[in-house]
């Protein structure tokens, strides 16, 4: 898959700019999305990903060659790849597309991302792709998986640990899956997706957000990638959970009873 | 409420005698059961705790309301009265004053200056069951309450309508808008909002006869005649029981941005804050200062998450500056250009920084600072005090008093473990806390009379926001003149002949 032999890695990590997991989400009156109108920041499995591509390299030094982040948004979305930037990674891509342009869905994304690789084939390709197991937003939970099968590249889910040999070129991954955790060694190229307790992301400091901001920040549309974001999806109907009723207190047992009676319980005569 | 009550449950049982008990309590008597055969007509048996026959409870039970959440003081009542209602506020009053039987108005027992629990065996009258809220105006701001409300409530009441209490404590999940009055309380927003004496507009009192004194107006503005409720706002339940509160909320902010900022050194702060001051003016709400033996201890006892360790090698202090508008835009494009242009000098006043980027990281900056009390609660026994002196004089008053300290030989594993200093630089409040292995006669010796001599030195306060309680009276005269002091007695007097009001309070 690479056509150089030099062995330094290149790291992708797609990133997503999604609603703030504090904020307290509001579905719309028409019920065909939620309040976007709220503070936004950096899916969170996403930060992880961020921060485990910084730690890889603070581990390896200049074996790491560099750390491009990308992501899919609208213009605001460039924010958070200040915030990648300003955490460590070298450089990024925004594809971006309109304000009003529909979320794209996992299969797209994977594609797009199939497309970045490809494009950076001239910078020496990428070896590592680091993501967010799923976006808190939609919580599809498929890009990694899928971009891994377009690219018929190894796939490590749901990483809580990751060891990587450069020069074996291979990679030494804990996985978390149900009753356990799994170990797995897998041979590079590799997508790796995160799970929360892969790392704790650092914060961004002073100067080094003031350093992101002289990184380079590369503008992609769609068609410069050909291609279609266009969701195959229609989304019918967004709603609430249906509210909790709160409960009510009696004054004596007469009262319970009587109120359960009303509720259609019956004693079962034993 | 829960930080507050991990303090109170790890904090050491230690028993103090506080050496100068006041003379208030002369002439007082005590609470007897023929009292509580009156009270148990005006109150329902479950608003009365009391070890004394007919129906005793346990002495255990009265604990937590005969000592501080410090475990400092300890007074001995028999007798909690928890009244729902104003009426029946008056009425217990009424019978005390007759009875010459001392009351200790308590609210959420957060004071820091033994103000809320009794000397001796005081009544203690609780407002922890008038928790209803009266009225809101989401036109004016206008909120009416009780004053047993928790601040807290009081919040959640209000986000719904967009507004928020103007005052804000770490204390917020226990302690009461009565309280918050009765002792101005100050804390984290009063650099934006003003204290309690501007932004509370109306108080309903019970005098010391009984009496109900309604000035629960609901104005802006009402110049007519002497602003009486002015002298109940800080009198820390002396002149009178605050029963209910109009208190002119603010709306809320839309926008809240925070920057933990490290500092090479201390005289970096005040440029910092005339600088910040000048770049974020309307939308600055908080410029908080800790050194840095306060900040290790914090990260230490795992309050909030720190920054990078090797980020701040070398800082001396940090302050924490929150901003609160109702533009993100505008408020991120400002602190923006302020960050940048505190970077971008020869000789920056900050070695570095975080600006929080999610709501999360906020809250985890805020629980540094928040968390300090809890941080060096966890430390040591600590003697507080809370200080108004000349901002550019912080660090100077904290090294003289570690330096006072050593002198006496005190400075060790043994007795002072730190002298640390926090507090409001945008208000000159500042928190010199003193962490010792425990409360002994020679540690206070040699803190007092020598700190309030000290602050008097600056000519500033001894108490900025803590108030006097039980443990400053001796130490009024460092920040009063003799005649406001006489004065103040006077106004005691007049107020409440008996001497049943909190006795023992305040005034020396």
């Amino acid at each position: 898959m690479r056509p150089s032999a030099v062995r330094l890695l290149n790291i992708l990590v797609p990133v997503k700019r999604t609603v703030d997991y504090a904020v307290k989400i509001r579905v719309n009156p028409d019920q065909k999305g939620v309040d976007l109108n709220v503070k936004h920041s950096m899916n969170p499995f996403d930060e992880i990903a961020v921060e485990e591509a910084v730690r890889l390299r603070e581990k390896l030094k200049g074996e790491v060659k560099s750390i491009k982040v990308v992501t899919i948004g609208p213009p605001k979305a460039s924010e958070t790849l200040r915030t990648a930037l300003a955490m460590g990674a070298d450089s990024a891509i925004h594809i971006e597309v309109p304000d009003s342009a529909p979320a794209p869905e996992p299969l797209s994304v994977a594609k797009a991302l199939r497309a970045v690789i490809q494009k950076e084939k001239d910078n020496g390709g990428v070896d590592l792709v680091i993501m967010g197991k799923q976006a808190i937003d939609d919580d599809a939970g498929q890009t990694g998986q899928m971009l891994a099968g377009l690219m018929d590249w190894a796939q490590a889910t749901f990483a809580s640990k990751l060891v990587v040999d450069p020069k074996a070129k291979v990679a030494d991954v804990t996985r978390e899956i149900d009753g356990g955790l799994e170990e797995i060694k897998c041979r590079l190229p590799l997508v790796l997706t995160t799970d929360l307790r892969l790392n704790e992301p650092r914060y961004a400091s002073l100067p080094n957000i003031m350093k992101a901001k002289k990184k380079p920040i590369q503008k992609l549309t769609p068609a410069d990638l050909e291609v279609d974001l266009t969701p195959r999806l229609e989304t019918l109907k967004v709603t609430e959970p249906p509210k909790r009723v709160g409960g009510g207190k009696v004054e004596s047992v007469d009262e319970l009873i009587t109120k359960l009676k009303e509720a259609g319980i019956t004693p079962v005569k034993s | 409420m829960f930080s507050r009550q991990l303090a109170r449950r790890v904090v050491l049982r230690a028993p103090r005698r506080w050496s100068h008990t006041p003379a208030g309590l002369a002439g007082l008597n005590s609470v007897t059961e023929e009292d509580l055969a009156h009270f148990a007509k005006i109150l329902p048996s479950s608003s009365i705790l009391s070890t004394l026959s007919p129906s005793p409870t346990s002495s255990s039970e009265l604990e937590p309301f005969n000592n501080d959440w410090m475990n400092k003081y300890h007074g001995k009542s028999t007798t909690v009265l928890k009244p729902r209602t104003t009426r029946e506020v008056s009425e217990i009053v009424k019978w005390c004053n007759q009875r010459k039987i001392g009351i200790v108005p308590q609210g959420g027992n957060t004071g820091l200056v033994g103000g809320g629990v009794p000397i001796k065996d005081e009544l203690i009258l609780s407002l922890a069951n008038m928790t209803k809220i009266r009225s809101f105006d989401d036109v004016s701001g206008i909120l009416v309450a009780d004053a047993g409300c928790i601040l807290q409530s009081l919040s959640d009441y209000l986000t719904p309508h967009d507004h928020v209490v103007p005052l804000d404590l770490g204390s917020k999940g226990s302690c009461q808008i009565g309280g918050n009055v009765s002792t101005n309380a100050g804390g984290l927003r009063l650099l934006r909002y003003g204290s309690l004496h501007g932004s509370v507009l109306g108080l309903e009192v019970v005098l010391p006869d009984g009496t109900v004194l309604d000035q629960l107006t609901s104005l802006r503005k009402d110049n007519t005649g002497y602003d009486l409720k002015q002298l109940f706002i800080g009198a820390e339940g002396t002149l009178g029981i605050v029963t209910g509160v109009s208190i002119l909320a603010a709306p809320a902010p839309h926008a809240s941005n925070n920057v933990m900022l490290a500092l090479p050194k201390f005289e970096n702060v005040q440029p910092l804050y005339k600088e910040v001051k000048r770049q974020l003016s309307e939308i600055l709400s908080a410029f908080e200062f800790m050194d840095r033996t306060v900040y290790d201890l914090a990260v230490k006892h795992g309050q909030g998450r720190a920054l990078n360790p090797q980020d701040i090698d070398g800082a001396e202090c940090f302050v924490l500056v929150e901003t609160s508008g109702s533009n993100r835009d505008h408020d991120e494009q400002k602190l923006n250009s302020l960050l940048e242009s505190l970077m971008d000098t020869e000789e920056p006043l900050i070695n570095t920084g975080v600006l929080a980027t999610s709501p999360a990281q906020f809250s985890a900056l805020w629980a540094i600072r928040e968390g300090l009390t809890e941080a060096v609660s966890k430390e040591g026994k600590v003697y507080k005090y809370d200080i108004s002196v000349p901002r550019n004089k912080f660090q100077e008053v904290v090294d003289k008093t570690r330096e006072h300290l050593r002198s006496k030989d005190l400075l060790h594993e043994d007795a002072v473990k730190y002298v640390v200093g926090y507090g409001h630089v945008g208000d000159g409040n500042l928190h010199l806390n003193v962490i010792a292995a425990a409360y002994t006669p020679e540690i206070e010796a040699a803190l007092e009379p020598f700190v309030y001599e000290l602050v008097a030195s600056y000519k500033g306060s001894i108490s900025a926001e803590h108030g006097i309680g039980m443990m400053k009276t001796h130490a009024l005269q460092y920040s009063k003149s003799p005649t406001s002091i006489e004065w103040m007695k006077r106004i005691k007097a007049l107020f409440d002949p008996n001497g049943i009001m909190n006795p023992g309070k305040v005034l020396p």
